[in-house]
């Protein structure tokens, strides 16, 4: 089914370089397309730098602004995904009054039905971390609400891995280094 | 023994001349001072052309980059110096011109601190570059100089952006250059599918109504020969667009003219009658496709183009195939079957007799009243005998200039067509000149696009660039008083000029002129214009009311033709 109200997570591998944020992020705005959450952080290869940001749209759409990323020059690969693709996750972290926790008794079932970790825990308030999908952080959230002020309620950006069963930035990259290869013995 | 040291200005510079470049189009400033400081020890290598507003310094580059085949250099200096370059640097993003733009820009430890002339380059042209970079090291000069001279020139051409720091011109380093031929991250040439080429051209050998519309790739992949072997080979009618114009002799039996809004009739009815398009080196722009829901809806379409985004953008296509204009139309040229399809040619006849007798020719040969813009190019075209470099400013002239050219070289046209930037026509013929002085380059432009840039009169006159305008003048910015009274009830807002006398600015430049005002008078004041290799000033007053026809007006399909305000092709 296709609307306009598809979620999906785009990955996008680039080299180290100043100004690459603004170069990704005006792609998306220049068509007016909401970011929904973003991450940044250096990739599992190295000086490769990973962005995974998640919007909603349509597949042609999607498709379009995937080339787009792809042309600039220092974006080595962009893909994008629908959520059956991939396995993903974000981290979220929930302050809450101790005292709240306490006294509701309510502390172990929270941690056991929602599998979420204290962090920190002072007389005065406790830190708690939930790994989990967008729907799961903010049940957590709404239940915690339940038993009193949460102080501070914070969601990281998506991050994801796909189902697929070989790595296409790998092969991208081994293909461009023959290449290089072959120039620099033509030379 | 230590190796020797240079400045960043002078790394920069010997980086420029291990590219090969001959030409810079600039204006100094507080931030780029220290540069020009060394192009004062250069000049007997390095020509640099001092513009009068850095608007004039891009599209001078432009225009020399589009005559030339390479990139056009520009050297301005920081804040109001690098935004002034910001139209041009968009211009040539859209329109896929190499340029290579150096800003000067403050020192390190100012930046982010609202210094005196500072803002914010890389964060204005990222959207519209296909690289922006700032140096911040004298060590990084040549590096970034080399990987900015690659990006613009490679692939898909297009504009790059040094912002180049103060402490990166004084600092010291050692100078070592490398060409830059290699990017990981970058494949500007991709290998096209052999599979794809052999499916394209099976497609073309099973087609009755074959049709080939081309753009600028031809030109910049040098296919030209390659485009003209290919439909003569396969005997397939081919159209252009507005850059591609030029690419194919006007001559050519094959050539069917130019497609779109302003297009010919022939052009635009079988791009909805082929039963497969053919599009090389082009882009769907909307001028082109009118409304795209029923572009060439009946049609099979290929699209070869050198830009995987491209394909498929603004027009599904059934097949893509990526890779440089040149290399495919070869292939497809030894793999089609040698054919005919003068049958199918000949739906252009009756769309040129119905242009001619209805457009043409009360356009060009009116006999009576006031001047045509169409009858001064036609005249120029036929004085000429299509051997000029064309350039246009935006608007009215634009279309006419487009319509009524001949060309029997390439590299002959050079317009703004994806933005449409008035006041290019001017600097951009500076630069054409500058970048082949062996040509005669004419330049059509109205009033208002004169006006926009017209202190470049004075770089004509210090440089005595031998660039012939042809000032279309009627007192109006034609074309929106044509919208306005096609489409807004005549209520003519605000595109009424009143002008200044021409003749007495161009000569106050010292720029030989005529004015023309009678018909008769208007084949010799050409041949006077063309005579000679000086500049020259051509005022026309041309017809107050003229129009652009025939008309795709927008939102209609290219078949949707105007021939006149009240009479539709049929």
């Amino acid at each position: 089914m296709e609307n306009e109200n598809t979620l999906y997570t785009v990955t996008v591998y680039t080299e180290n370089q100043v100004g690459l944020l603004s170069a990704i992020s005006s792609i998306f705005t220049r068509r007016s397309l909401n970011i929904w959450s973003l991450t940044v952080s250096a990739s599992s290869i190295k000086d490769v730098h990973k962005f995974t940001i998640t919007t909603h749209t349509t597949s042609e759409k999607i498709a379009a602004v995937v080339k787009q990323l792809e042309k600039r020059v220092d974006v080595i690969k962009a893909f994008f995904y629908t959520n059956d693709d991939i396995v993903y996750r974000e981290v979220a972290l929930y302050k809450v009054e101790t005292c709240n926790l306490l006294e509701s008794n309510a502390l172990e079932d929270l941690l056991l039905k929602f599998n979420a970790r204290i962090l920190e825990m002072n007389k005065v308030f406790t830190v708690l971390q939930k790994t989990g999908h967008c729907e799961d952080t903010v049940a957590l959230y709404e239940a915690l609400k339940k038993l009193g002020p949460v102080l501070q309620f914070t969601r990281s950006g998506r991050v994801a891995v796909t189902k697929g069963d070989h790595e296409l930035v790998d092969e991208f990259l081994a293909e461009r280094e023959i290449e290089r290869k072959k120039i620099e013995m033509n030379k | 023994m230590e190796a020797e040291k240079f400045r960043g200005s002078e790394i920069f510079l010997k980086s420029l001349l291990a590219e090969g470049v001959d030409t810079l189009f600039g204006y100094p400033g507080g931030q780029n001072v220290a540069i020009y400081d060394k192009i004062y020890d250069y000049k007997d290598r390095i020509r640099h052309i001092l513009v009068r507003h850095e608007q004039g310094a891009v599209h001078a580059a432009q225009g020399y980059a589009r005559v030339k085949g390479k990139a056009g250099v520009v050297l301005v200096t920081s804040g109001p110096g690098a935004t002034n370059v910001i139209t041009g640097i968009a211009d040539a993003m859209i329109d896929s011109t190499p340029l290579v733009v150096i800003a000067g820009q403050v020192g390190t430890a100012l930046l982010g601190t609202d210094a005196f002339q500072e803002t914010d380059v890389l964060g204005m042209t990222i959207p519209i570059t296909k690289w922006s970079y700032q140096i911040r090291r004298p060590e990084d000069v040549a590096w970034a100089v080399a990987r900015a001279f690659y990006i613009a020139q490679s692939g898909r051409p297009g504009p790059v952006v040094l912002d180049f720091t103060r402490d990166a011109q004084v600092g010291e380093a050692e100078f070592e250059f490398k060409k830059c031929d290699f990017i990981r991250s970058y494949v500007p040439v991709p290998e096209p599918s052999k599979d794809a080429i052999a499916e394209a051209a099976k497609m073309i050998d099973a087609a009755k109504k074959p049709f080939v519309v081309f753009g600028q790739g031809i030109v910049q992949s040098g296919a030209e020969k390659a485009l003209a072997d290919f439909i003569g080979k396969a005997g397939i009618p081919a159209a252009s667009t507005l850059l591609g114009l030029s690419a194919l002799r006007s001559d050519n039996p094959h050539y069917k003219g130019m497609v779109g809004m302003h297009g010919n009739i022939a052009a635009n009815i079988m791009t909805q009658e082929c039963d497969l398009l053919i599009a090389v080196g082009m882009r769907f722009d909307d001028r082109v496709t009118g409304t795209t829901s029923t572009y060439a809806k009946q049609a099979k379409k290929i699209h070869i183009d050198i830009d995987a985004s491209e394909i498929g953008k603004n027009i599904p296509v059934d097949l893509g195939i990526l890779g440089d204009a040149r290399t495919v139309l070869e292939k497809l040229t030894s793999l089609v079957k040698a054919s005919d399809h003068s049958e199918w040619e000949k739906t252009a006849d009756k769309c040129y007799e119905v242009e001619n007798s209805k457009v043409i020719n009360p356009e060009i040969h009116p006999g009576k009243g006031y001047i045509n813009m169409g009858e001064v190019v036609d005249t120029v075209a036929t004085v000429s005998k299509g051997d000029v470099v064309v350039i246009t400013d935006v608007g009215q002239n634009q279309m006419h200039a487009a319509r009524y050219s001949k060309f029997v070289k390439t590299r002959s046209m050079v317009t703004s067509g994806g933005l449409g930037t008035m006041g290019f026509g001017l600097p951009a013929a500076i630069g054409a000149k500058i970048a082949d002085p062996s040509r005669q380059v004419v330049l059509f432009l109205g009033d208002g696009g004169l006006q926009m840039t017209i202190e470049e009169l004075g770089t004509i006159m210090q440089e005595g660039t031998g660039v012939k305008i042809v000032l279309l003048n009627n007192n109006w910015l034609g074309n929106v008083r044509m919208w306005q009274q096609l489409f807004w009830d005549e209520r003519y807002s605000y595109t009424r000029m009143t002008n200044p006398d021409y003749g007495k600015i161009s000569s106050a430049y010292g720029i030989k002129n005529r004015l023309v005002e009678k018909r008769e008078d208007l084949e010799d004041a050409v041949r006077e214009m063309l005579s000679d290799d000086a500049p020259f000033l051509l005022e026309v007053r041309v017809v107050e009311e003229g129009m652009v026809f025939p008309m795709v007006p927008p939102g209609k399909s290219v078949n949707e033709i105007m021939l006149t305000e009240k009479e539709w092709y049929k």
